[in-house]
């Protein structure tokens, strides 16, 4: 059971502004779990890159089974026994599953044997699969469960997953957590990418935590808490958010009324007779798994989609499901999608000119159609000084700028006019835990000084830490509201499969 | 061992000092290309660029020459970057430079015996609708019905120039032209002023450097350029921030079609003094060369301008001193572009020779 299986001895790899890896060295045990836990940026995605043969360290060695092991490519690392499960799916959307599964093979072999070996696969590891359905079809987990299914195909004795739960359900979790273990009891091992605390205490046995590029300590997982590992991998402690709700008024301001819209478009959801009320200083939690109407609703909520088949949306007793998104910001209502490069930020342009996108009345950052530079750069300083976004200056590109840091400019941007209503999607998506912190922080305060916040999140974990009040959606349907303080986590998790009592 | 065929690869960031020698690069590397080209032909790549790229200029009419066609050309092409900017791709600049002759040049024949001060401002006037109004046509085609408007905007270049041809053998063929193609010339009050005595460039060039001045101004300072440049890298963006995108494709045509009618107006009320067929070389097309040769940017299109100007009056020298075809002109303007491309894909992203298992 202790045999080591991965010898990783000083690994390096610089890239041209940062050391991603530095003198990383730490050994993987045979059957096992074995967590690599660290924020966004710490290095980890590098390591696995590395020991799937897609990216080349500038130094170290690494040895599976006692051997020299080096591949130059992903198809060599699965020869040799690596196999890998990454975040995002790479499968044909329009094929079947079966197809799916044949494009994966390396060798050949024939179609009977290729049954026989899947259903094996699918009985022994928990992986039901209907074969015959197109992806399109399937749910996040499902599709997940078609990559590890292609995966052990090749019969790895190592499996690697990057961030395998974060778009599955809390039920899909743990269906995951079963084919898991099964898997380690057969004696393969496994290597878990997360940034999750909670995950590496429940399945993994030992961790590996990485912080800018080194290992900070590896680990067995017995005796550990998530707030020992926490600490360990921020490297400092983090406040514990307070959430008050004394300020919520008993005053509804903003409304959406039964808003159905159809795309007939099979890669968009179409939404259901949606409503909810969001009430002064409230902050609204919308859950969900991704693509169940989510930036469909979002782009309806900003008046980017203002193609609607019925329903309205009411903000102080006026009616503004046909208005743009500049009249309704004319109306202090403001807002953030999900991503940041070329949606809410152009990542070609600087800091400065990036303000111009969203301009309030109380702005004064135009006279006769002509920009006036000082007032946006002014502008511009503030909400870097404010929400202390890491930056050389004002005149530096979006695009230079990591994750964390342009999210907390364009969410200081937006908040830095005092709006009524913030429409928020995704605020914490991938970016590191400090500025997580931060962003939720000038959240919960903004709700304080009276704004009404909606937040659109995958993450449930953000959404009990800073909502007032949950609800899911579901294939284009929003369920109704839960007191975030009186929710059953086993109760959200239904919803978002899709499961009402 | 290395696969035989290189792929191409993103690179993570391109070079900023190389992204403003890239003109540079591609005019030298042009005229290495351009000597071969002339040593195949058996002549001497010394003698033959200084004919070409020396010779034409060295002469005070060589160098109103070189302003005569650098205009138009400058002028367009600062026309074409509304468009481009806006990630517009308008190719029919050459039509909407005809309407702008036709319209403007119509209101000088309707006026041809009038000498009242007002005529040349007229004419420029309805040059400018004429050519704002062929470039509107791609733009409501693009907008309602979502048509590509590289293919509507060519297309319209021809209808353009077939109404030109049926007008100069029709009904506004000059009465007493012997039945020559063409129309009655204008009279003295609706042409181009010269600048110089004895030399052809006019008035045509200041109206051109103001036109660049304040484009550069909107370009820079306005919101009306910023929002042109949003929609241009980032449609989602432009949306988000509730720029109306429809309104902006106008524009941008407009603009351009607006600018491309003057350079034409100017043409014709200019050095030609009448409408017949042949009153452009390609100028609506080469001006696409000169934008992205001067990057879009005000002071690189006046650059461009020059160079590419400068290609015409060689072909038309070497075509009298070495008796070679004056085509050899566009085969230059076809290799500035042809590596202003290739050092621009380049620069984004790199060749690898992938490792073979």
């Amino acid at each position: 059971m202790s045999d080591t299986i991965l010898n990783i001895e000083n690994i390096t790899k610089s890239f041209p502004r940062v050391i991603a890896n530095k003198k990383v060295t730490f050994d993987i045990k045979k059957n096992a779990v074995h967590a690599i836990l660290g924020e966004n940026g710490a290095g980890k995605s590098t390591l696995v890159k590395i020991l799937y043969g897609l990216l080349e360290p500038d130094e170290g060695n690494i040895k599976l089974n006692n051997k020299d092991f080096k591949v130059n490519s992903p198809a060599e690392a699965r020869k040799q026994g690596i196999g890998m499960v990454f975040q995002h799916f790479s499968l044909f959307d329009s094929l079947s599953v079966k197809e799916n599964l044949i494009l994966g093979i390396d060798e050949k072999m024939s179609y009977s044997d290729l049954e026989n070996k899947l259903e094996n696969i699918s009985s022994r590891y928990n992986l039901p699969l209907d074969l015959d359905a197109p992806i399109t079809a399937l749910s996040a987990g499902e599709k997940q469960r078609v990559e590890i299914v292609r995966i052990l195909l090749q019969d790895p004795q190592i499996l690697i997953m990057d961030e395998p739960t974060s778009v599955l359900t809390p039920q899909e979790v743990e269906s995951l957590f079963v084919t898991l273990n099964a898997l380690v009891k057969e004696g393969r091992t496994i290597l878990y990418i997360t940034h999750k605390l909670e995950e590496v205490i429940s399945i993994c046995d030992t961790v590996t935590i990485m912080r800018s590029g080194e290992i900070i300590d590896t680990s067995s997982t017995a005796n550990q808490t998530a707030k020992t590992l926490a600490t360990k991998m921020l490297g400092q402690k983090l406040d514990d958010l307070k959430t008050n709700y004394g300020h919520i008024k008993d005053e509804v301001n903003f409304e959406v009324k039964n808003i159905s819209c159809d795309f007939n478009d099979p890669f968009l959801t179409d939404l259901k007779n949606i409503s909810f009320q969001v009430r002064v200083g409230e902050i609204y939690g919308i859950a969900g798994v991704a693509g169940n109407g989510q930036s469909e609703l979002m782009d309806i909520l900003t008046g980017e989609n203002i193609d609607i088949k019925s329903g309205s949306i009411i903000f102080d007793s006026k009616k503004i499901e046909k208005y743009g998104p500049q009249k309704r910001r004319d109306l202090s209502i403001s807002f953030v999608p999900e991503n940041r490069l070329g949606h809410s930020a152009v990542p070609e342009l600087s800091l400065s000119e990036n303000i111009l996108l969203s301009q309030f009345p109380k702005n004064n950052f135009i006279k006769n159609g002509i920009i006036l530079k000082n007032n946006v750069d002014e502008f511009a300083n503030n909400v870097i000084n404010e929400f202390k976004v890491i930056t050389p200056g004002n005149d530096a590109k979006a695009s230079s700028l990591s994750g964390g840091n342009l999210q907390k400019y364009v969410i200081g941007r937006e908040i830095s006019s005092k709006p009524k209503i913030l429409i928020i999607s995704h605020p914490t998506w991938g970016i590191d835990a400090g500025a997580e912190h931060s962003i939720r922080e000038s959240l919960i305060e903004l709700s304080q000084n009276g704004t009404s916040i909606i937040v659109i999140s995958q993450d449930l974990d953000e959404l009990i830490e800073i909502t007032h009040k949950i609800s899911v959606i579901y294939d284009g349907n929003l369920s109704k509201p839960f007191k975030t303080s009186e929710i059953e986590i086993e109760k959200l998790g239904l919803l978002m499969g899709g499961k009402n009592e | 061992m290395n696969s035989l065929f290189p792929s191409i690869v993103s690179r993570s960031q391109s070079s900023g000092l190389m992204n403003f020698f890239v003109p540079i690069i591609s005019i030298v590397l042009t005229l290495i290309t351009g000597s071969i080209i002339f040593i195949l032909l058996g002549f001497d790549p010394v003698y033959a660029l200084y004919t070409f790229f020396i010779s034409p200029i060295s002469s005070t009419y060589g160098i109103s020459e070189l302003f005569v066609k650098a205009t138009p050309l400058a002028l367009i092409a600062i026309g074409l970057s509304y468009c481009f900017k806006n990630n517009i791709y308008n190719i029919g600049a050459e039509g909407q430079l005809t309407m702008g002759a036709i319209f403007g040049g119509g209101i000088g024949i309707l006026f041809h015996d009038t000498s009242a001060f007002w005529l040349l401002p007229l004419m420029i006037f309805a040059g400018a609708i004429g050519g704002a109004l062929w470039g509107l046509i791609p733009a409501i085609l693009k907008s309602k019905f979502n048509t590509n408007e590289i293919l509507t905007s060519l297309m319209l270049v021809y209808v353009a120039l077939f109404i030109l041809d049926y007008l100069v053998v029709g009904p506004w063929k000059d009465p007493f032209g012997y039945s020559f193609p063409k129309s009655r010339p204008f009279s003295e009050s609706g042409r181009m002023p010269l600048l110089f005595d004895g030399l052809r460039v006019h008035f045509g060039l200041i109206i051109t450097l103001f036109l660049i001045f304040v484009s550069w101004f909107i370009f820079s300072k306005t919101i009306f350029g910023f929002q042109l440049k949003v929609s241009g890298y980032s449609p989602k963006a432009a949306r988000y921030a509730g720029f109306n995108q429809t309104t902006l494709v106008f524009f941008a045509f407009a603009i351009c079609g607006a600018f491309a009618g003057i350079a034409g107006l100017a043409e014709v009320s200019g050095p030609i003094g009448l409408l017949y067929r042949d009153i452009s070389p390609n100028y609506g097309f080469t001006a696409i060369i000169v934008a992205f040769l001067g990057r879009l940017h005000p002071i690189g299109i006046i650059f461009a301008s020059l160079v590419i100007a400068l290609t015409y009056l060689g072909a038309e020298d070497a075509q009298l001193f070495l008796q070679i075809p004056s085509a050899v002109g566009f085969i230059f303007q076809g290799l500035v572009l042809f590596y202003l491309l290739g050092a621009e894909l380049l620069i984004n992203y790199k060749l690898t020779y992938k490792k073979l298992l």
